[in-house]
């Protein structure tokens, strides 16, 4: 069995526990009531894009020093799957948002600056399509691989500047033990599990992007 | 080092002559930013104190929608008679090249953005000249982001399918740090107070520009290729 198609079932593995994990493990929350169990996709989902995101910024980095084939579809694919989670997040921002605050859409800072690195990965995903020549594809989307990582933190510090009027981060803050251990345990399974379907994903991306190119050649 | 910023001091000459004598883009950007103004008068109306409390914000978009038409040349200019060629092959380190276009387009935008400033000025009547250091020192530092992004984006684009759609799709996202900073603090020197109240925001334009301009000048080999 190949790694990826490990990778597919552990994936499936992990899901269903994930699921076990956000319905009948993690109690109902108080104030949100069963609503907020969407956070045991909305969390993870952002979390894998930006480990996506960070392995095509190192991919590029590798591809612009060795110009090796094998990083450029890794980078290629990883984008494919990081926009992907990106908007599954966004998607479930917005679902979670109706009930919670009213509306589907808010300019509140996180939304908006998530929704700005989403934008700036499909640039590159059209950069990449637009361009007739593949090894310059390559190159080009390199050099938006490497500018996009520094962007992220540039656009989340100044979109948040921009609007400080939403409540901060309420996960992954120093100190701040406001949540029980049982929902940070559903979160953190189903990261694993998103993590392991990401990397499925990515390795048949890479998979069939060398055959394209196989048969481009 | 002298060798390279000489080179960088040629490509940016060849470009300032080049539009000396044919003055192809200024002419249009003279036009594309009166016509702006036609535009945000339009969708503002008379009301004055709607117009004091956009200026901010118009400004900087007068800044980038010709900033978008004008950097985008930077760049697709050398398709023609093969330039793009020459400057291939041109020896040394290729980032001298991307330096000269940066400055160029830095030339370019300012020129552009005195013009909007006194257009502004004179059209919607507001008194701009006490507020000018503080306001020079902003747009200097957003400017020199948009122009290390722009340049960079339009050699990128210069050779790839829809490249006029492509170059404000790439761009744009990657200006919001220093849309926002630019307006934000803008409007901190249009209010009067000091550049000393928005110093965090000048400091992460200045961050922005460092960023750019480095990935820009480590990467352009990259693009100039072939």
């Amino acid at each position: 069995m190949s790694a990826t198609r490990v990778l597919g079932w552990l994936a499936v593995a992990g899901l269903g526990a994930g699921l076990v994990m956000a319905f009948g493990v993690a109690p109902r929350e108080i104030t949100q009531g069963n609503v907020q169990r969407i956070m045991y996709v909305h969390v993870p989902a952002v979390w894998v894009a930006y480990l996506a995101f960070l392995v095509v910024c190192g991919a590029s980095v590798v591809y612009l020093v060795r110009r090796s084939a094998t990083a450029d579809t890794l980078a290629a694919a990883c984008t494919e799957v990081g926009v992907l989670f990106l908007g599954i997040n966004i998607v479930t921002g917005a679902i979670w948002g109706k009930p919670t605050w009213g509306a589907w859409w808010t300019w509140d800072a996180r939304l908006t600056s998530v929704s700005v690195v989403f934008l700036m990965y499909v640039g590159y995903l059209l950069l990449r399509r637009m361009t007739d020549d593949p090894e310059r594809g390559a190159r080009l989307s390199a050099v938006l691989g490497v500018l996009a990582a520094p962007s992220i933190y540039l656009v989340h510090t100044s979109v948040y500047w921009w609007r400080t009027l939403h409540q901060p981060p309420s996960l992954l803050k120093a100190g701040s033990a406001t949540m029980p251990a049982v929902f940070w345990l559903a979160i953190l399974v189903n990261f694993v599990a998103f993590a392991l379907l990401a990397a499925h994903f990515v390795g048949r991306r890479v998979r069939l992007l060398a055959r394209e190119r196989e048969a481009h050649a | 080092m002298t060798a390279f910023a000489r080179r960088a001091w040629l490509v940016l000459r060849k470009d300032v002559v080049s539009e000396r004598r044919s003055k192809e883009t200024l002419n249009a950007l003279v036009f594309f930013a009166l016509l702006l103004l036609f535009v945000f008068q339009f969708s503002l109306g008379d009301d004055r104190d709607r117009l004091a409390a956009a200026l901010p914000g118009l400004l900087w978009l007068g800044f980038v929608l010709s900033g978008i038409l004008g950097v985008s040349r930077a760049f697709l200019v050398e398709r023609e008679n093969d330039c793009w060629e020459g400057l291939v092959l041109a020896p040394g380190d290729k980032s001298s090249i991307y330096l000269g276009k940066v400055a160029g387009a830095l030339v370019l935008m300012l020129l552009v953005e005195g013009l909007l400033l006194l257009l502004f000025a004179v059209f919607f009547n507001v008194d701009l000249g006490a507020r000018l250091p503080g306001l020079a020192a902003v747009l200097a530092l957003g400017t020199v982001g948009f122009a290390a992004v722009g340049a960079l984006f339009s050699a990128m684009t210069a050779h790839v399918r829809a490249r006029e759609l492509l170059f404000p799709v790439l761009l744009l996202p990657v200006l919001v740090p220093v849309l926002l900073g630019g307006v934000k603090a803008t409007e901190a020197v249009l209010a009067g107070e000091p550049l000393g109240a928005v110093a965090h925001w000048l400091k992460l334009l200045a961050a922005a520009d460092v960023i750019y301009l480095t990935v820009g000048v480590l990467t352009f080999d990259a693009v100039l290729e072939s």
